[in-house]
């Protein structure tokens, strides 16, 4: 963490660094080392795995969940949870899919108002929140479960059946296809736009964590949330701002499956929140907040990337498939943390 | 650390003690020993000399789903038979199932088995695979959009003919008033046995969502359903898992509603022969799973295509008390 120091009052705290010293303090590092790892152990271990056009699609992979993971890893520097992001994404997806259709509206406003309602659903997770000092955890698995009956109820009240009807033949859906789901292909890789979405997420929040006020507000209420207040940060407006940058990113995936796929399963997203979190704390994100990183957070979905990919590679018993994934996840987090105490030892 | 060594010694002895136990206490009947003896009768060695294709099988399949590691295990069969490295996944997400057919065009298997459940989520990525040469073989549910998609077959159960079958059978039971028991959120093709058993049933049907993944709640779920209407005279699960759970939540509730079932298993066997279930309707999974695989090996070795275009259909069949002996012990090797 490199916080902004006031350009007086020379001591020792102010004393340069080398770059050195200042890469291993960084909070990624240890997934970094994971990462290394893992690549080099399915390289060996699934004889495709170090193609192409497997690596395009690994890092497609990674980059659906890259593109919550950053968001949630912010939300998580700041001390909360938000177990209702698996499925915001699918409510998400659903209401643009609805809204043009029964509208018979331009897809673009559907896309729109799809936004308004997924910021909506944000701002409710952070007001609650913060009016009724409950645990974000409670908080969010109230709304988890509430979007999962919603996304239901609405999808099967509106449509008759469990799936969106095609949006395909409608105005605007090429553009925002273009915009939200395109490809390009090049020779046997075929890279998606997702990837793209997910390095600028990443950029955007590493941005607002180190160099701009709200990130260090953002620090400041993961450390201590009174301790914040005390000291003049809006801790109210950073938690719903917070919150409001999950719902965001949500909107963004919600929209990449809607145009990739064009119907949308109105049952789905359950269970991704955890995945979410899981390359967060693999990205060095503490459980207890204050300490964290967002190119941590694309570091662990590129783990998790290559590790479900590579198990399919791989040719193992997909019987087995989730327990190799837990023991994968767990084996690069003890890393991470096994050498990021070897880099604080070093100072 | 010597409380650690006593600890392995009690360990180590309490293991022996039950080692001992469980050989000298054999049982004649039953058990490990007799679904030895049945698999050792279709044991697997390629019958055939063709070179070791890889086939991919990709279905929708949630965790530990009965039927689909009966349909798995036909697969596995027909490819020990045909000489296949088979490989299979599995995931209830639209989108991990679109990857793992992408995986499975990244290794340029020889061909792929996959399940259309959630078919404009897939429709892109078989797309591709058909451009890159791959046959593909549709299963289980699709098949409308299978041809399209541009795959040689479709072989499964219409689900919408086999709703109707039910809906004429409950008529034929003197049936008033069903509830179908839906357990797999977003599934168009149990939506669809639910709308063809209506289409045909001359009493009223209700449609009942469960969380399948779940047991003690959808039996809650069933349970209160049937304790909020009393005059409900039969139950229809979509499911053979949830067939005893149904009948749980009957007995519980004090129902006397009839409980039927798509699909078997080894205690929907069991339940048709005690008068516990009225009937069951089987889609045959092992044939589909089995079919796919050899079709597949046919298409690759003689450019043989079955079906004329058509889906070839593995059911309904409806079985009662009548079938459910002879077909008890194919339930118990899980091949049925």
């Amino acid at each position: 963490m490199s916080a902004a120091a006031p350009a007086d009052g020379r001591d020792e705290r102010l004393a340069p660094t080398s770059t050195l010293r200042k890469l291993l303090a960084r909070p990624e590092l240890g997934s970094v080392v994971g990462a290394v790892a893992v690549f080099v152990f399915f390289s060996i271990a699934a004889p495709t795995f170090l193609q192409a056009s497997s690596l395009s699609t690994i890092l497609y992979s990674a980059s659906t969940i890259g593109i919550m993971a950053a968001p949630v890893a912010l939300l998580m520097i700041g001390g909360e949870f938000d177990l209702s992001a698996g499925v915001m994404v699918t409510t998400s997806a659903l209401v643009s899919s609805m809204f043009s259709y029964q509208m018979t509206a331009n897809v673009w406003v559907g896309v729109g108002v799809s936004l308004l309602v997924t910021l909506a659903i944000g701002f409710f997770n952070g007001l609650m929140l913060t009016r009724t000092k409950l645990p974000s955890f409670i908080i969010t698995l109230g709304t988890f479960l509430m979007l999962t009956g919603l996304n239901l109820g609405f999808t099967k009240l509106i449509t008759g059946t469990v799936s969106t009807k095609t949006i395909a033949d409608m105005e605007g859906f090429p553009s925002a296809r273009a915009l939200f789901a395109s490809q390009w292909t090049i020779g046997s890789v075929t890279l998606k736009v997702t990837i793209l979405w997910w390095l600028a997420i990443v950029a955007v929040a590493t941005w607002i964590l180190l160099r701009t006020r709200a990130g260090n507000w953002i620090f400041a209420v993961g450390g201590g949330a009174d301790a914040a207040r005390a000291t003049g940060v809006p801790v109210v407006k950073t938690r719903i701002g917070l919150y409001m940058g999950v719902a965001l990113c949500a909107w963004i995936s919600g929209q990449h499956i809607l145009f990739s796929f064009d119907v949308v399963q109105s049952g789905e997203g359950v269970g991704n929140e955890f995945l979410y979190i899981i390359a967060a704390v693999i990205g060095g994100c503490l459980m207890t907040g204050g300490y964290g990183s967002a190119i941590g957070s694309a570091v662990g979905a590129f783990i998790f990337g290559m590790t479900s990919n590579g198990i399919v590679y791989a040719q193992w018993n997909p019987d087995w498939f989730k327990f190799f994934l837990g023991a994968m996840l767990l084996l690069a987090t003890l890393l991470n943390a096994w050498v990021r105490k070897r880099a604080e030892a070093s100072k | 650390m010597a409380r650690v060594r006593t600890g392995v010694r009690v360990v180590g002895a309490v293991l022996a003690a039950v080692l001992g136990a469980s050989l000298a206490g054999c049982s004649s009947t039953g058990g490990k020993r007799a679904e030895e003896r049945a698999k050792a009768a279709a044991a697997g060695r390629p019958a055939v000399s063709t070179p070791r294709w890889t086939f991919a099988m990709i279905t929708h399949a949630g965790d530990g789903d009965t039927f689909w590691d009966i349909v798995q295990k036909g697969a596995k069969e027909a490819a020990a038979k045909d000489n296949i490295n088979f490989v299979y996944a599995h995931d209830d997400q639209a989108q991990q199932q679109a990857q793992f057919v992408q995986n499975a065009i990244d290794q340029k298997v020889d061909g792929i088995v996959v399940s259309l459940a959630k078919p404009e989520a897939l429709k892109d990525v078989l797309g591709k695979a058909v451009k890159a040469g791959i046959p593909v073989i549709t299963v289980n549910s699709g098949s409308a959009q299978s041809a399209a998609y541009g795959a040689l077959t479709h072989i499964g159960q219409d689900e919408e003919i086999a709703g109707e079958a039910v809906g004429t059978e409950l008529n034929k039971r003197g049936r008033k008033k069903a509830v179908c028991v839906l357990h797999e959120q977003g599934n168009v093709g149990h939506e669809q046995r639910c709308a063809g058993a209506k289409k045909t049933f001359s009493g009223t049907m209700e449609n009942l969502y469960v969380e399948g993944t779940n047991m003690p709640s959808v039996q809650a779920a069933i349970q209160a359903q049937l304790q909020a209407d009393p005059s409900v005279d039969a139950i229809v699960t979509l499911g053979a898992p949830f067939a005893p759970t149904a009948v749980k939540a009957k007995e519980a509730a004090g129902s006397k509603a009839e409980v039927d079932t798509f699909d078997l298993n080894e205690s929907v066997a069991r339940d048709l022969k005690s008068g516990a279930l009225g009937f069951a309707v089987d889609q045959q999974p092992y044939l589909q799973g089995y079919e796919a695989i050899d079709l597949l090996w046919l298409y690759r070795y003689n450019a043989n295509v079955l079906g004329g275009g058509r889906p070839v259909l593995t059911g309904p069949q409806i079985v009662t008390a009548d079938e459910a002996g002879k077909l008890e012990e194919y339930i118990k090797r899980g091949s049925r």
